[in-house]
């Protein structure tokens, strides 16, 4: 496979064709921030929180392959603060209550305002009034922790590619919902994968929590992208 | 009614060929069989096709003129743009109302009447205006509004209602509509007499590649507002590698504001498509697809009978205009209201029937579009334009307008002007002579682009209509000296939050965000840091958003802030650093009234 050189803030890196920015960033130990991001799902490009520029234009680094020679600027103070505001705006637009949060600790979204050092929303609270759906047998879908991110919908569907989740509605109406005859049917690996998935607390499996304690999460010891940057 | 309902799903789905990417046009029969496309409906469209129901569900509630709720035998849409707003919307709202005995986004208890806002609806120029079941009323006044409702309780048909037809081909009998062409300035390119063929039979005469050649030599940009080159478009699509390409016309026009392309495919339609044929030769398309926006349902018998009369004269069909080996022909897909769909990415999903959604690029649309192909989607303007050319040459349009913009616009006027309508114009045509053409002297400003363009003051009445100044998709909205300026900012923001397809962060939140924000301003309640929090804000979306939408939605706030701060400045409390969002003693009075004690706001004990 073709090797492809290319910068981010000037550090030389080399990545393979065909990867996009995120991919070979973290090859080359460059962490760029993500949310709707998922390893193995096609790129949705939904929280623009990788954008980066290139060619001083912005570009979701998650959608956009790499190509030769490019030079992509990630660490720029302008950029943060407006990655930090996409979280802020996510924070609003939600209701997102960490303390009684099972995902907390594992959460993402909490992950991600706690590296951007978010100490209040520049934004005020929207305070939605947003649907829980209990009635799927597996799964308690709780829109108000929902960021859309859509890694359910793109990475949970039937042995048929049948979409079990969705997004209805548009503009600040959207959400996500499921086709319910089909959400009947989701295995335990599947209702198992769907939480795992799910970046924040909108998708958790019945009848199991807080199986790992608070203090031995994910996020609890060490910033979200540690894991990468290096 | 359930077995009447799978009887009418079936046939529905039957009509379609099962085919998933005509989803929009089976939720269209259903709905108007129905008068709704309930969750039954839903389900039964989803098994018929053997697909998800929430895919289903999430293409029925993503668009305007589809509903799970029924809309009423008499579905009343009235226009909500800031022209019909100028020219007393509000007493014409009151008046259905009233009449109809129900509030606007609800149906009358007996499920007659409906009446629903709607977005711009390409009438700015005979506001204020409705959508009664497909057939358009313009000019409304509350009288007029009063008669429509007794004649909708009198059960009487809607077309019946039209009382008199417009000019030109409004009268045909095809289209039978009271809508007015209002064609105020013909011009070289558009307007100037078109021989029917002439383009396509010109154009076969050289090899695909020469035409491109010819069209970049006119230097002809995109006619929608973004300015790509068409002849670099064309190339691209060309050299693409596909089984098939594509050639889609953007009929979308969506701008609040614009109405152009609603008279060019009334008066001129022949051009269009032939325009049509012209890129299909280029780009080795065999197919075209005019996504028509669901407002102009109107035109469509018309459009297809064109078509028709095209097929029959050789223009359209198998070895056109006389070249052996060179078919292509045309369909028609309707849209079903949703302004993103404008975006060339956005109409293509829908197009195949699904959320109009932009897409993530790269790929583009010129290497994977319509169904996977390569595809060229171009507007309305811009494929007449390539038809003249063709028929005058590269070298002689871009003779026309400025060095880089070459050629005429054409836009569409309204507002506070006495001759709104339509102007051909030349390119570097100043703001001030445009605003003499249209007799509207005494405006303090004009929209110029719709709201996602700019709202220019005096100051800058000296600039010109061009690409590298002050760029256009057409639409033009004079506002006269007495407007208030935050009100149409304020209706802008309504229009991006209500059209957000809501796919990305910033756009969804942030123009909610903004919005909001803006209000409080509007209502008393800002400060200083107020403003610098709206300018950066803006900043925030327009860099972070997705597509054009987000990327231009905070304009109407961003370009005041600029040309007219001095609105801004008169409503916010000077010298204070912070203001509650919200009158503190005023939201707690019920409480304290249930509790009976006063109110305590500065925290006595």
């Amino acid at each position: 496979m073709k090797e492809i050189k290319f910068t981010i803030d000037g550090k030389e890196c080399k990545g393979k064709n065909g990867q996009t920015i995120v991919e070979a960033a973290k090859d080359n130990g460059v962490y760029i921030p993500t949310l709707c991001h998922f390893e193995g799902l096609k790129p949705a490009g939904t929280c623009r929180i990788c954008t980066v520029k290139v060619g001083g234009r912005n570009m979701a680094a998650c959608t956009t392959p790499i190509t030769e020679g490019m030079m992509v600027e990630n660490n720029i103070l302008e950029l943060e603060d407006m990655r930090k505001a996409i979280i802020e705006m996510l924070f609003v637009e939600g209701n997102h209550m960490c303390p009684t949060c099972e995902k907390s600790g594992n959460c993402e979204l909490q992950a991600l305002a706690y590296r951007y050092g978010m100490m209040a929303p520049r934004f005020p609270y929207m305070w939605p009034i947003r649907q829980v759906d209990a009635t799927i047998p597996k799964i308690y879908l709780d829109r108000n922790r929902c960021v859309q991110c859509l890694r359910c919908v793109r990475g949970i569907t039937t042995k048929d590619g049948r979409h079990i989740f969705g997004l209805i509605n548009r503009g600040g109406k959207t959400m996500i919902h499921v086709d319910d005859e089909l959400a009947a049917d989701i295995t335990e690996r599947q209702a198992a994968k769907a939480m795992e998935m799910c970046p924040v607390g909108a998708i958790l499996k019945k009848e199991v929590g807080f199986v790992v304690p608070i203090g031995k999460r994910k996020f609890d010891t060490k910033p979200i992208g540690s894991e990468i940057q290096k | 009614m359930g077995k009447n309902l799978v009887t009418i799903v079936t046939a529905s789905v039957a009509k379609y060929r099962k085919n998933k990417a005509l989803l929009l046009d089976i939720i269209r029969d259903v709905q108007s069989e129905l008068g709704c496309v309930s969750d039954e409906a839903i389900v039964q469209i989803a098994k018929s096709l053997g697909i998800s129901r929430v895919d289903v569900e999430g293409v029925v509630t993503f668009y305007h003129f589809f509903s799970k709720n029924p809309v009423g035998k008499y579905s009343v849409y009235l226009n909500n743009s800031v022209t019909a707003q100028m020219n007393g919307r509000a007493a014409v709202a009151k008046a259905f109302s009233n009449a109809a005995g129900c509030a606007f986004g609800k149906t009358t208890g007996d499920g007659v009447i409906g009446l629903f806002d709607t977005s711009c609806i390409g009438m700015n120029d005979q506001e204020p205006a409705a959508i009664i079941n497909g057939v358009v009323f313009t000019k409304l006044t509350a009288d007029r509004a009063k008669t429509i409702v007794a004649d909708m309780k009198a059960g009487r048909a809607v077309q019946d209602m039209v009382q008199e037809y417009g000019d030109g081909a409004n009268q045909s009998a095809l289209i039978k509509a009271m809508v007015s062409n209002n064609i105020q300035r013909r011009g070289p390119v558009l307007f100037a007499p078109f021989e029917a063929g002439s383009a396509i039979k010109a154009a076969v005469e050289k090899k695909p590649e020469d035409v491109i050649e010819e069209i970049k030599i006119s230097n002809l940009r995109g006619r929608g507002g973004a300015g790509f080159p068409t002849g670099m478009k064309w190339d691209f699509c060309r050299k693409a590698e596909g089984k098939k390409h594509y050639v889609v016309c953007n009929a979308d026009e969506g701008e609040p504001g614009t109405f152009k392309d609603r008279v060019i495919l009334t008066e001129i339609p022949q051009m269009l498509f032939e325009g049509m044929a012209v890129g299909g030769y280029a780009v080795g398309a065999e197919e075209g697809i005019l996504y028509l926006r669901a407002e102009y349902m109107y035109l469509k018998k018309y459009l297809e009978d064109v078509l028709e009369k095209m097929r029959k004269n050789k223009i359209l069909g198998k070895n056109i205009a006389g070249k052996k080996g060179f078919n292509f022909d045309i369909r028609i897909q309707m849209g079903a209201g949703a302004y993103v769909c404008g975006e060339e990415s956005a109409l293509i999903e829908s197009a195949e029937g699904k959320r109009g959604e932009p897409r993530n690029r790269p790929p583009f649309p010129v290497q994977s579009g319509y169904l996977g192909y390569p595809t060229t989607v171009n507007n309305v303007e811009t494929f007449c334009a390539a038809s003249r050319i063709m028929r005058e040459g590269g070298k002689w349009f871009k003779a026309m307008g400025t060095a880089q913009s070459a050629g005429t616009k054409l836009l569409s006027v309204s507002g506070d002007c006495k001759k709104p309508g339509i102007y051909e114009i030349e390119f570097g045509t100043t703001v001030q002579t445009l605003l003499e053409m249209v007799e509207g002297r005494t405006a303090k400003a004009i929209q110029i682009g719709g709201p996602s363009g700019t709202c220019v003051g005096k100051n800058d009445f000296g600039k010109r209509i061009c690409y590298d100044d002050l760029a256009t998709g057409g639409s033009m909205i004079v506002i006269g000296p007495d407007r208030d300026v935050l009100e149409i900012v304020k209706n802008f923001m309504e229009f991006f939050v209500e059209e957000s397809c809501g796919w990305c962060v910033p756009c969804r939140a942030g123009n909610q965000i903004l919005l909001n924000k803006l209000e409080k301003i509007m209502e008393g309640h800002g400060a200083e840091s107020d403003l610098a929090d709206l300018e950066s804000w803006c900043k925030i979306v327009k860099s972070m958003s997705r597509c054009g939408l987000g990327q231009t939605s905070p304009n109407p706030i961003a370009t005041t802030l600029k040309n007219f701060r001095d609105v801004y400045e008169a409503k916010i409390r000077k010298g204070v650093d912070f203001v509650p969002q919200f009158n503190l003693a005023s939201a707690v009075e019920e409480s304290c009234k249930a509790a009976g004690r006063k109110p305590n706001l500065h925290g006595e004990h």
